[in-house]
């Protein structure tokens, strides 16, 4: 069954790095849905969330070619243990007269941002889950979406312990 | 010290005596500062493909990294099929490419080439040098990497002010890589549980490949199988694995492979593969690869286990160590148990030898023409198997896998993985550089030998006396027997309308031609190339439309095979 897997890595922070783990997906037909790449506070370690997905086999086919990268330092699957994950949005979407109350309270249900402002149009910007900015774009859509960016998901293993795990989950 | 001279003295202290390669403007200075060395050895082949496949025939006879040092632009891509080749057979070179100065990287200058974007997916890891003071640890790391784990090829670019530079280096004793930590023992519990189903099983079959041969695993794999008397098949890349006059081979199995060993893989109710990958050329139509069959898989390559075939009980390790590991757990079987399992896969053995018997490798004998397997025979017996045999690509590479008895490892030397025509003779140089005293042939046909010919000049510069024998059937052979089996005999593009005099071209490279032309020249044709003390090529005119038989046709299953 062809699932999708959120796959975190932390890599060497070197050139080329990013070629490889690239190349890997595009050399062996696996796909890539999103990556994001950026330095941890360790400056010689960076952290990747790939976004893929297919069947067990290749998942597992896809890891453990990762892990054979020699600057591939670790590689977790994240969908297989508790995790939180997060995306950014910006929307640009119109912003006729009749239209602005409408998507302000849109935008306030949804704790998302307008962080420009035209005659014409708004932009959004919104963090969230896939679920919830996958609902947040629909709505936009009757409205007209001018342009859309998006950074890719970051993801992150919640911490074992459970009263910690408990503590944390209502903040993200 | 210089970046050229810090590369010479790393390169010593690994180990390194002798390198094959060609100057060019990018390397220029590491090449002077060698013309002052006494104590590296230089082979100049004449072409960078040669000097790769070189370093890897090198690598392959002697299990020692193979070295490579080229200019930049074409010099270095001049390396890439060889590099894709070792890499395909993991097997353990690094290659060092020139590069322009680190200022004009990118402007697309004279002889630049990205080839460490170009080889990213054909090596095992790749570099380029910025600093002169990393150069100690990265050529450290080099080596490391090709020779650990599952080995395989590691380039090493160098820009020529990097080498022209001094610093002062120290040159470490160990590195840390975080992210390369090969998992070399085997799991324990995996491996008992492994022993417990070899002894319950009934029908139990040895798959062995490349990896056996790799880790210097053969003798104790050896061991293994005839304490249990279990059956054993090997890929193309496992030949010399396990003694090939041993009554417990059946051969090699898979597209070619015996009948025996196909029918026994078939028919198997466990296989223990051991440093083999179910490569496509060995499972037929994976889906009825080992039906009925559990499957153990040894490898030190994690991505390699469960990659096509679903496996049992995975183990993860060296194979050496793992195999050495089951014969201690094997000593605490009791002797009973170990008779009582003797007995029960006696059968099996039986029904084995009748496969044998009734289909075994052979074909149609001739007084009137040289058939190409005869010439194959009559080596093994002449030299009594003791030689290192290196092939090219197509029929004469099959031929010499069945009808060659290879009864040590790093005796037979092939391109497996990505079956490169070209590869036996550079590869039968190295070999004889890294064995002199022994007999090193090159089973070739006569396309594939004139991929790599002009080595010949780098064979009788060095006196190397390799032997090439050409099985020459004056077409692409293995391309038009698929022409014949399989496209009506249309023979597109595979009859060469023209080909040189082979024996008049030994002779102007300055090495001995020979001829046969009848099966009754062909003894003495082979005794006189063993006996000369220089470079032989023997041109065997062959019967044209000779076959491989069995032959199992592309994406069918291994149980239906084309027998003679
Ligand atoms: C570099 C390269 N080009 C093309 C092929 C495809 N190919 C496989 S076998 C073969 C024919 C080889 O002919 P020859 O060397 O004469 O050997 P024979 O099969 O006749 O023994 C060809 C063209 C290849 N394997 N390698």
């Amino acid at each position: 069954m062809v699932r999708r897997h959120t796959i975190s890595l932390l890599v060497e922070n070197r050139f080329g790095v990013l070629a490889r783990v690239a190349g890997l997906f595009s050399g062996r037909g696996y796909n890539i849905e999103s990556l994001c790449v950026a330095e941890t506070t360790d400056p010689t370690v960076s952290k990747m969330t790939i976004v893929t997905s297919g069947d067990d086999q290749i998942i597992e086919q896809i890891i453990k070619q990762l892990r054979k990268l020699i600057d591939v330092i670790k590689v977790t699957d994240l969908t297989t243990t508790e995790h939180v994950e997060r995306e950014l949005v910006l929307v640009k979407v119109n912003a006729a007269p009749e239209h602005r109350a409408e998507i302000l309270r849109t935008v306030d249900i949804f704790r998302a941002k307008i962080v420009d402002v035209s005659p014409s149009a708004y932009v959004v910007e919104i963090t969230g889950d896939e679920g919830k900015i996958g609902a947040f774009i629909e709505l936009m859509k009757p409205f007209g979406i001018r342009d859309i960016a998006r950074t890719g998901k970051v993801a992150m293993a919640r911490t074992a312990k459970k009263r910690e795990q408990e503590g944390t989950r209502h903040v993200a | 010290m210089t970046g050229a001279r810090i590369f010479l003295e790393a390169l010593k202290r690994e180990g390194v005596r002798e390198i094959f390669g060609i100057p060019g403007g990018a390397v220029i200075n590491i090449y002077d500062e060698l013309h002052k060395d006494s104590e590296l050895f230089h082979i100049l082949t004449r072409h960078e493909q040669g000097a790769v496949h070189a370093a890897d025939g090198y690598a392959r006879s002697s299990g020692k990294v193979g070295v490579v040092l080229v200019t930049s632009g074409p010099g270095a891509t001049n390396t890439v099929t060889g590099i894709a080749t070792a890499y395909m057979d993991s097997s353990p070179i690094v290659v060092f490419t020139g590069q322009v100065p680190t200022s004009m990287i990118g402007n697309d200058a004279f002889q630049e080439a990205d080839i460490v974007g170009i080889t990213r997916p054909c090596t095992k890891h790749n570099y380029l040098v910025k600093d002169v003071k990393d150069l100690p640890r990265v050529i450290k790391e080099a080596f490391y990497i090709a020779r650990t784990g599952r080995p395989g090829p590691v380039l090493v670019d160098l820009p020529k002010d990097v080498i022209t530079a001094s610093a002062n280096v120290k040159f470490p004793d160990h590195i840390e890589l975080r992210g390369y930590k090969p998992v070399l023992e085997g799991h324990v519990k995996q491996i008992r549980k492994a022993l417990d189903i070899i002894l319950a099983s009934s029908r139990p079959v040895l798959y062995t490949g490349g990896g056996v041969i790799w880790s210097s695993a053969a003798a104790d794999l050896t061991k293994f199988a005839r304490k249990l008397k279990i059956p054993v098949t090997n890929t193309l890349m496992g030949l010399g694995g396990f003694p090939g006059d041993d009554e417990l081979f059946m051969g090699m199995l898979g597209m070619h492979g015996t009948y025996a060993a196909n029918m026994a893989v078939t028919h198997s109710d466990l296989i223990i593969a051991v440093g083999a990958r179910f490569d496509d050329r060995v499972t037929g139509k994976v889906e009825e690869f080992a039906p009925e069959a559990k499957i153990v898989h040894v490898d030190v390559d994690p991505a390699s286990i469960s990659k096509s075939v679903k496996v049992h009980v995975p183990i993860v390790g060296d194979a050496k160590r793992v195999v050495r590991r089951l014969l201690e757990e094997l000593k605490n079987v009791p002797q009973k148990e170990i008779r009582a399992f003797q007995k029960r896969t006696a059968e099996w053995r039986k029904k084995i030898s009748e496969w044998k018997e009734t289909q075994p490798l052979r074909y149609n004998r001739s007084k009137t023409r040289i058939k190409p397997q005869y010439v194959v025979e009559k080596l093994y017996e002449l030299t009594g198997g003791d030689a290192i045999i290196t092939t090219e690509v197509g029929q004469n590479q099959m031929w010499a896998a069945q009808f060659f008895k290879y009864k040590q490892p790093r005796t037979f030397i092939t391109s497996g993985g990505l079956g490169t025509m070209g590869f036996g003779f550079p590869a039968a140089i190295g070999a004889q550089v890294a064995n002199p005293g022994k007999v090193v042939v090159d089973i070739a046909g006569d396309g594939s030998i004139q991929m790599n010919i002009q080595e010949l000049a780098t064979a009788v510069q060095y006196r190397l006396p390799v032997k090439v024998f050409i099985l020459n059937n004056r077409f692409l052979g293995m391309v038009r027997q698929w022409q014949h089996l399989f496209f009506d005999k249309r023979y597109s593009e595979t009859c060469f309308g023209v080909l040189p005099d082979f024996v008049r071209l030994a002779e102007a490279y300055g090495a001995v031609g020979l001829r046969a032309t009848r099966p009754d020249q062909v003894e003495n044709v082979i005794k006189k190339a063993l006996d000369v003390n220089a470079p032989v090529l023997v041109d065997f005119v062959i019967d044209r439309e000779e076959c491989v038989y069995p032959m199992v046709p592309a994406g069918a299953s291994l149980k239906d095979m084309l027998l003679v």
